[in-house]
């Protein structure tokens, strides 16, 4: 059985591909493993293509929405693209929304997303650079 | 493939071998490919629960009929500390542990029969029904 899912760097981009029907460890192992490179490369943006995936169950559903949150915190942007209809109808039946988790149905309308948030961010003046001096722009509430 | 097979259920990777055998059965009793993602499903959330909660046991596999209708049915078996209220365990989003609460609940819905029997010490069995 494999033990590790390969995530690969593009650029300022992280790309990763679920190709195997993942037993729960690998999952939890791959939450850490991206978490870890997210912080070394300083990714901005993460895309995961779930395409080859037969089913999301709970257990990979909230593996998803913990790598979307984390990631989140950690300033980078996540998609995941190309759920199977019937993983998607699924899904929902089951009662997993995937909340928060933004979703394009390719690895080309997924990348697309990805250029345009981290764009966005870029334009909006946040500091590219990791200088600790900005500071809290709200406070209290 | 055999009629009936049972499956041990000790560790998570018996997980993934019990979802792809209960893939092959479905497509077997030639369900559609969305009934054969929800009993996958369904049965992936069972065996994890009485992975967890109930220390493992074994999951029953066959390709039974069903008013003449090709169907699969599992059963989940677990030896270990049972349900108290089974009732409350199928509502959504109740969980004893630190997952959803999603596993019982929501597999009820995926598939067309489900009889959850369990009594504090005496273990849960689950039964799963999915036909065509």
């Amino acid at each position: 059985m494999v033990d590790r899912i390969p995530i690969l760097k593009m650029g300022k981009y992280l790309l990763l591909s679920i190709q195997v029907d993942m037993h729960d460890q690998l999952a939890l192992d791959l939450q850490e493993d991206l978490t870890e490179q997210i912080v070394r490369h300083r990714a901005k943006g993460v895309l995961i293509d779930i395409s080859s995936l037969e089913i999301v169950d709970s257990f990979i559903g909230r593996m998803l929405s913990h790598i979307a949150n984390v990631s989140r915190i950690l300033d980078a942007k996540v998609i995941v693209v190309g759920m199977q209809p019937a993983v998607a109808i699924t899904l929902v039946e089951l009662g997993l929304s995937l909340e928060g988790i933004a979703t394009a149905l390719n690895i080309e309308k997924g990348m697309r997303w990805l250029e345009n948030s981290v764009n966005e961010d870029e334009i909006a003046g946040e500091p590219e650079s990791d200088e600790d001096t900005d500071a809290p722009s709200e406070t209290g509430n | 493939m055999t009629k009936t097979q049972t499956l041990p259920l000790k560790q998570e990777t018996d997980i993934v071998i019990i979802r792809q055998r209960v893939r092959k059965a479905a497509e077997e009793a030639r369900l559609g490919l969305v009934s054969q993602t929800k009993i996958v499903t369904a049965a992936s959330e069972i065996a994890r629960n009485a992975l967890i909660y109930g220390g493992g046991g074994q999951c029953l596999i066959e390709l039974a009929n069903r008013d003449g209708r090709a169907a699969v049915r599992l059963v989940i078996a677990d030896q270990g500390p049972g349900i108290a209220d089974i009732e409350r365990a199928l509502v959504d989003g109740y969980t004893s542990g630190s997952g959803l609460g999603l596993g019982l609940s929501g597999s009820r819905r995926l598939v067309d029969e489900f009889d959850l029997k369990s009594q504090p010490g005496a273990g849960t069995t689950v039964e799963l029904w999915k036909w065509k």
